[in-house]
């Protein structure tokens, strides 16, 4: 039997349809055969997981878990570090929720409800973040579940709470965004504050690990022994999460119970304002932002000037790139703040062998993204395709755009490097610009003609470049940690990672 | 003194054959508009001509330089604004035409000078400083048009410049080219709203299946068909009597 139309399981089922035709889409490109590929390839990933899951746990199993305080202040840890990507990722989809506008000038115009509209996105939201979570955590969950007992699956049902109360406390956020900072802003505000969030969060613990000298480890901080002594007792409420993810019944009822109670409550206080504040957020586009009269315009300036000013200026203007941005550079506090704490002491070098490779690897993916905006996302690819100036002119100045912007990153951590180690600072010098022009040559090679609005999906529209992108990366960050490691065997990952450019260049596509 | 633009055997196939060896020569200083029903082959051709896309045979000459063997000499005296205008959301019109003058490296001053006439004239002064992300199509066309005139080209080419415009606009921007005829510069125009070219063009070619079907002025082309009649009974007509290319699906 149909529903009714414009009722809430319609909505639902039109929703899901177009989810499930989008998802297959993006796996086949529409070639069918495509799909076995990503089955075995995904099989082959989380199979991969499952095996690193399985020997992570096994000393804690073989030892035997007891139920103390040290047990449930490290349970409680991973599930705060669990909420606070999903808090982030579910921020992010509710934004979406008010801004993306493919089909919600067809549906406010209809005389369907706005709030059933909101009602069910919100609903897709809270399963989509639940069961990204849940396949994220299910290698170590099933690793547990099988090596100690099946209470562990009840870890579920805590993850998908803990989804409830991530998608509950990003509505009433936007909401409360809406209200303060107006719909102009929102979405910004809501995508810095994500990835604040998301990657604050947990940077944040590395952090507080780093300061109280337990490490750099995320989850150092949650076996000191400082952070046990001062939580409270064992028989305490704030327990009641790991309680319930180690299968005791009362608490996960109590606490699932609470969430969908809260998930719900939250569906039904937001969703009557939906419609206005879609609405809204839709008028923006006919918004005109004043600018002040740039005093540098129509100065001398050569070709390559033109293009690369043009770059830096778009970029600097792109909100959501700022934030993604804002996100990147995020990754090279932990680091910094080692710099800091071992700046003039007499710490050896070993620290190094951490702070190297994530630097090379900041860079080498901050590069793959800029390059991806200035080379790929060119919004007036016509203009510039037909401006006399050679192709490879184009290219040179978008890449030095890029470059410099790395540059500019880079120079102050290795300056500060350079106070400590100088040969540690030259081992950075040299590995993090490899990788930054290993992504950017890999975007050149794979470079397509779209939008800069496309930059969220650029992955999915070349996979081999991302991959390619992925493992140089991490290949020169090798390079860096085993060099400052003083390990003579550094030359081998650079090595690969050359040859993952070799092999990059060979399969990237011809121009036609 | 060499042809605006001559091309001779121009051809280009994607899936099927889309351009099939048109031959064609436009005078400086004329205004001359390419008809064709959807489909035809206009834009391909046109996109050959401004070097965004390669041909498989055929030579295109601007202004006597060989647009495929010196692409750079050839581009620096043409433009091209296409039916879908692309600039930039994050640039004010202002620093758009100051990024364009610097592409085509135009003296600083001489750049000032053109922009402010040209957002003057398009009417984008009150716009001139506002980010074009929040503008209507229309007048993104007209910051498009004014970048393709900043740098005073000798050839511009307009792929149907004028759809989606208020009648406002769509007057401003023939305007604009008129005034550009007046003083010397050749047009090459597509576009579907044949009441313009009769009016705008001097010479009108019809493209159907990828070939140069027929070409004169508006009473060569009357007297070809043996009517006086408008030109969208013309177009008509000479689409009907086109024969259909072999092996294509139409």
């Amino acid at each position: 039997m149909r529903p009714a139309p414009a009722s809430l399981p319609w909505l639902a089922a039109h929703e899901t349809r177009l989810a499930w035709r989008d998802a297959m889409a993006m796996m086949t490109g529409g070639h069918r055969v495509r799909l076995i590929g990503w089955m075995a390839g995904g099989g082959t990933v989380y199979a991969l997981m499952l095996l690193i899951a399985w020997f992570s746990v096994r000393p804690w199993t073989e030892a035997g878990i007891v139920i103390d305080k040290k047990a449930l202040v490290f349970i409680s840890g991973m599930g705060v570090l669990f909420w606070a990507v999903t808090l982030s990722q579910a921020l992010e989809a509710v934004t979406r929720v008010y801004y993306g506008r493919s089909d919600l000038d067809l549906i406010l115009s209809s005389p369907t409800a706005p709030d059933r509209l909101f009602a069910v996105r919100a609903g897709a939201v809270f399963v989509s973040t639940a069961a990204l979570g849940m396949l994220l955590v299910s290698p170590l969950v099933l690793a547990l579940a099988i090596q100690d007992g099946p209470r562990w699956l009840s870890a579920f049902l805590v993850l998908t709470a803990l989804a409830a109360f991530s998608v509950a406390i990003a509505m009433i956020l936007t909401r409360l965004l809406f209200k303060l900072v107006g719909p102009q802003r929102t979405r910004l505000v809501a995508q810095i504050v994500a990835g604040i969030v998301g990657a604050g969060f947990v940077i944040g613990i590395q952090a507080a690990a780093i300061l109280s000298h337990e490490g750099f480890s995320r989850v150092a901080l949650f076996q000191s022994e400082s952070l046990i002594a001062s939580a409270p007792d064992a028989t305490s409420a704030i327990w009641l999460p790991a309680r319930a993810a180690l299968g005791e019944p009362l608490p996960g009822l109590l606490l699932t119970g609470v969430a969908f109670s809260v998930l719900a409550i939250t569906i039904a206080i937001i969703a009557p304002s939906y419609g206005r504040l879609a609405t809204s957020a839709a008028g923006l586009n006919h918004i005109r932002s004043q600018r002040r009269a740039s005093t540098s315009a129509f100065r001398p300036t050569t070709q390559r000037q033109a293009l690369r000013r043009k770059e830096w200026k778009l970029l600097q203007r792109d909100p959501w790139l700022l934030s993604q941005t804002l996100t990147q550079l995020l990754y090279l506090v932990p680091p910094a703040l080692l710099l800091w704490i071992n700046y003039g002491a007499d710490s050896g070098e070993g620290t190094f062998t951490v702070v190297v490779p994530v630097l090379v690897m900041a860079c080498g993916q901050l590069a793959g993204g800029l390059a991806w905006l200035a080379i790929s996302g060119e919004d007036a690819h016509d203009l510039v395709a037909t401006a006399p100036l050679t192709q490879g002119t184009i290219l040179r100045a978008k890449v030095e755009a890029v470059l410099t912007v790395i540059l500019l990153v880079l120079a102050p951590l290795v300056v500060l490097t350079a106070f400590a180690s100088w040969q540690m600072a030259l081992i950075t010098v040299i590995c993090a610009p490899a990788a930054a022009a290993a992504s950017t040559a890999i975007q050149l090679w794979f470079r397509v003609t779209a939008k800069r609005s496309m930059f969220r999906r650029r992955q999915v529209a070349s996979r081999a470049a991302t991959l390619c992108e992925a493992f140089s990366s991490i290949l020169w960050a090798a390079t860096g940690a085993l060099w400052a490691a003083g390990f003579f065997l550094a030359f081998g990952p650079a090595i690969l990672a050359i040859a993952v450019l070799g092999l990059a260049r060979l399969i990237a596509p011809r121009p036609v | 003194m060499p042809a605006a633009l001559s091309i001779s055997g121009l051809t280009k196939s994607f899936d099927r054959p889309v351009v099939r060896g048109v031959d064609l020569t436009i005078a400086p200083g004329e205004f001359y508009a390419l008809l064709g029903p959807n489909g035809a082959g206009k834009t391909t051709i046109l996109r050959m001509v401004a070097g965004l896309l390669k041909p498989d045979a055929g030579a295109i000459s601007v202004l006597g330089v060989d647009a495929l063997a010196d692409p750079v000499a050839a581009k620096r005296r043409m433009a091209w604004v296409s039916d879908e205008p692309m600039v930039y959301d994050r640039l004010t019109p202002l620093e758009y035409l100051d990024f364009v003058a610097g592409l085509w490296q135009i003296e600083p001053s001489r750049a000032r000078r053109s922009a402010e006439d040209l957002i003057e004239w398009l009417g984008l002064r009150p716009h001139a400083n506002q980010l074009c992300g929040g503008f209507s199509k229309g007048m993104l066309q007209k910051v498009a048009l004014a970048g393709a005139l900043v740098h005073d080209p000798d050839l511009i080419i307009l792929d149907e410049p004028l759809t989606g415009l208020d009648a406002g606009s769509a007057r401003q921007v023939k305007d604009v080219l008129r005034q550009r005829t007046a003083a010397g510069v050749t047009v090459i125009m597509t576009t579907h709203i044949l009441e313009v070219a009769e009016r705008m063009a001097e010479r009108i070619g019809v493209i159907a299946e990828g070939r140069l079907i027929a070409e004169g002025t508006l009473a060569e082309l009357r007297t070809r068909i043996g009517r006086e009649t408008t030109l969208e009974e013309i177009f008509l007509d000479l689409v009907a009597q086109a024969p259909v290319a072999s092996g294509d699906t139409v």
